[in-house]
């Protein structure tokens, strides 16, 4: 419970009706926990339990429920990610082409591991299985921008780039 | 509804514009004078090559055409040719002009030199291999990357706009659903099916037309047609490039099974990291419907069908049949003990047919042009071609598809152009986590489901990785675990801990704590991992470390006994060392050491002191000398 306290939930009445339309829309379908869950990840950016709460009065089911199927797929996160969210893909073809050093790159930049977020909320990295671009490999996804082709020393490089970004915007 | 007339109005109008994609050079130039257009540009919006930035370049196409006043070229946005590596790729025809990693500043220089009237080819931005050294172009197909491949799951990708449904009709589209629905019973789809020799293209390779006539065979009003579209298997992307470059094949494919076999509601389980795809999905569903292909009495048969898309979230075994159909259900992924199959019990307890992307994209041909003629091609037991995706140590990347039968040298050597950088190759492993590594001695195995088992892997979905000597086969089958643990459910022990325990033997192994009789513990356990595992999932899981350690145990003995990696991959058994009669003592790796590891005098030769090396190879990279190597 000490997570949670460092990701207070900051959920507004706009999300809170959203979700319950989504609710409405669904919950007649059969099989309808896991598009509501992924359209309630889409409002809230995550899933806390207060989320997951939520979802499951709204479609009668009990919480454990909703918490199996949430903690069972690794694309429902339960902890908040950074506003840059970087994915190094740890796939076959980028594996061999070296995309570990790449991941060991960004870590030493960021002084943080695979899984985790800056403290300043910017940057989270996690490694991903295969996204499919293997004739670039090794990738990287930055949000939805792809780096392909790359070697640890262009990490710094791009990283910088988006901290520039984001002392422009805090100078605006 | 759309009628079989207004179906053929539709292919008639279109048809001329994508025979030109197909056909030869001077032909294609004969029918583009049929069209509206003189000139089509293509371009692929498939992953690679949006990765790679195509979606600006077909801005600039658009925004430069307009600028010139070309309304008489057509750009078509398609899926994927197969060539990721060179993307972004743009075609132009009637040439079959193939322009390869194009960028904005080349898309200006090709249409003002080229496809203005009376432009001329720029040659210097064409993929060189389609530049005969006497000046003239090939075409992409008569380049050694396509030359042996035989496209029939891919025959539209890379050939029409996948959103557009006008395309589809245009090359033979809904003729293979209308075929079915006015002229045949479902006994005589099945037959047909049955007969072409087809096979489950996503693993295990079951006959198609017996999982059909099963699903027929139970009574129940209720029944579904499911599509496996979650390719997990890490450097697989065969079906993802399918449904990019050609949804409609796969909704036409399932319409065709759910006549056959009396389903009224279809299901497509994709990966939601595919977006691109699951976007082209959602659009082609919505054309088929508003065309009257999907819905209500189809053709006024009087069959109904419809299809949904259901997204997974990240969990590999839900690749694994039943584990698929639970989260269909919305629950946990798991998979449950079979019998009862899902043809018998599947989807919310009902009779189930479900396939792969690649296996139904056979189906519309299969229908249209017989099942003798599917099973002409490939070899006793596997009919018809495979896809498959070549990665990892080849020059080629890309998606190849080949008539079943071909060799792995043909795959290699001239289809995927070699290994790059004169390496030698090592050994192919097919797959993914379930399969296993091919060593050079096999290279001239003809291809297909029954020799790969014999040789101790699989066809699984049609990952194609290439290994070469710099590939540790130690590691490369600790990756596989680290893989498998990682995704294992949790549900049965033998995989939950075998999984993880054979990791742990790996482990050691790679740290140089191996021991001689781990090898016959590694083989103990495996044995029971794939006799007592509930799904594929756990019972193909030890392939990885079994293929490795049936061909290349001289490197697990290497690790056990001399204490060495012989590929310098596993980082506690490598020592790096400096040549002292390449280092010119230029400093450069003593002052790039992060650990201050590496000492000597400016001029004099360097030495690293093992105890303090964190072997992070950065020395390797800074001498500019090569004088650093590894041992």
């Amino acid at each position: 419970m000490e997570e949670k306290s460092l990701h207070p939930f900051r959920g507004t009445s706009a999300q809170a009706e959203q979700l319950q339309q989504v609710i409405a829309t669904h919950r007649d379908r059969p099989g309808c926990l896991m598009p509501v869950l992924q359209e309630a990840q889409e409002i809230y950016g995550y899933l806390p339990i207060e989320v997951q709460t939520m979802v499951a009065q709204g479609l009668s089911l009990s919480l454990s429920e909703v918490y199996g199927v949430a903690t069972f797929y690794s694309q429902f996160r339960l902890l908040p990610k950074g506003k840059y969210r970087i994915s190094i893909c740890l796939g076959t073809a980028c594996y061999v082409k070296g995309a570990a050093k790449i991941l060991q790159a960004v870590e030493d930049y960021l002084g943080i591991k695979a899984g985790e977020c800056t403290p300043d909320g910017l940057f989270s990295i996690e490694s991903c299985r295969c996204v499919g671009a293997c004739g670039l490999a090794p990738v990287m996804t930055i949000n939805d921008e792809v780096y392909g082709r790359l070697t640890p020393d262009q990490v710094p490089g791009i990283l910088e780039r988006y901290l520039g970004g984001q002392k422009e915007e805090s100078a605006k | 509804m759309m009628t079989i007339e207004q179906l053929n109005q539709i292919r008639d109008a279109g048809k001329d514009l994508i025979a030109v994609r197909n056909a030869v050079a001077e032909q294609s130039a004969k029918l583009e004078q049929q069209t509206a257009y003189r000139k089509q540009v293509l371009v692929c919006g498939g992953t690679g090559c949006t990765s790679s930035g195509s979606h600006k370049v077909i801005a600039a196409l658009e925004k430069a055409l307009k600028k010139a006043g070309l309304s008489d070229v057509l750009l078509v946005k398609t899926g994927c040719f197969g060539l990721c590596a060179l993307g972004p790729i743009l075609i132009v025809y009637p040439e079959g002009a193939f322009y390869s990693q194009v960028t904005v500043q080349a898309v200006e220089r090709i249409v003002k030199e080229h496809l203005v009237v009376g432009g001329q080819v720029v040659k210097e931005l064409l993929y060189q291999q389609t530049v005969h050294p006497d000046g003239s172009i090939l075409s992409l197909k008569e380049t050694p990357f396509y030359k042996k491949q035989l496209r029939v799951a891919l025959r539209n990708c890379g050939v029409i706009a996948p959103e557009k449904i006008e395309e589809y009709i245009a090359a033979d589209g809904y003729q293979a659903l209308a075929r079915v629905l006015r002229e045949m019973t479902p006994d005589q789809v099945i037959q047909t099916v049955t007969d072409s020799g087809l096979r489950g293209r996503g693993g295990g390779g079951f006959p198609t037309g017996k999982k059909w006539s099963f699903a027929k065979a139970t009574p129940g009003d209720i029944k579904y047609v499911c599509c496996n579209a979650d390719e997990g298997d890490p450097g697989a992307f065969m079906d993802r490039s399918i449904l990019e470059g050609d949804p409609h094949c796969v909704i036409e494919a399932m319409a065709i099974a759910g006549y056959a076999i009396g389903a009224h509601q279809g299901y497509i389980y994709i990966r939601a990291e595919y977006p691109i795809a699951v976007q082209r999905l959602a659009i082609a569903l919505k054309q088929a419907r508003e065309a009257g292909l999907l819905g209500k009495d189809l053709f006024g048969s009087g069959f109904d069908f419809d299809i949904e898309i259901r997204l997974g979230a990240g969990a590999f075994v839900c690749g694994e049949e039943t584990a698929l159909m639970t989260s269909i259900e919305g629950h946990r992924g798991e998979p449950r003990p079979r019998p009862p199959f899902p043809a018998v019990k599947g989807l919310f307890g009902k009779p189930t047919v479900l396939n792969n992307v690649e296996t139904y994209a056979n189906i519309p041909q299969i229908i249209l042009k017989g099942a003798q003629w599917f099973a002409s091609m490939g070899t006793a037991t596997s009919k018809g071609t495979k896809v498959f995706a070549l990665g990892g140590k080849i020059t080629n990347v890309g998606l190849v598809e080949i008539p079943m039968g071909t060799t792995l040298r043909e795959i290699v050597e001239e289809i995927g152009g070699g290994i790059p950088g004169n390496k030698r190759f090592k050994a192919a492993q097919t797959g993914g986590p379930s399969g296993g590594c091919i060593p050079a001695c096999h290279l001239d195995t003809p291809i297909d489901y029954d020799n790969l088992i014999a040789l101790g892997s699989m066809m699984g979905s049609g990952g194609l990785i290439i290994l070469d000597e710099d590939t540790c086969m130690v590691d490369i089958a600790k990756f596989y675990l680290e893989f498998t643990v990682d995704e294992s459910c949790g549900k049965c022990t033998p995989c939950r801990i075998g999984t993880r325990r054979l990791l742990q033997f790996l482990e050691k192994i790679t740290n140089g704590d191996g021991e001689p009789e781990d090898l016959d513990k590694i083989e103990e356990l495996a044995n029971h991992m794939q006799t007592s595992s509930l799904c594929a999932l756990g019972q193909t899981a030890p392939n990885p470390v079994l293929s490795t350690m049936k061909y290349f145990k001289d490197e697990y003995i290497a690790h056990i006994v001399d204490k060495s990696c012989p590929a310098g991959v596993c980082k506690s058994l490598i020592r790096y060392s400096i040549d002292p009669a390449l280092c010119k003592g230029c400093t450069k790796c003593a002052r790039g050491c992060p650990v201050g590891a590496i000492h000597g005098q400016v001029r004099q030769p360097h030495t690293i002191d093992p105890k303090v090396c964190i072997k992070c190879g950065l020395c390797v990279q800074n001498c500019a000398f090569g004088a650093v190597y590894t041992s």
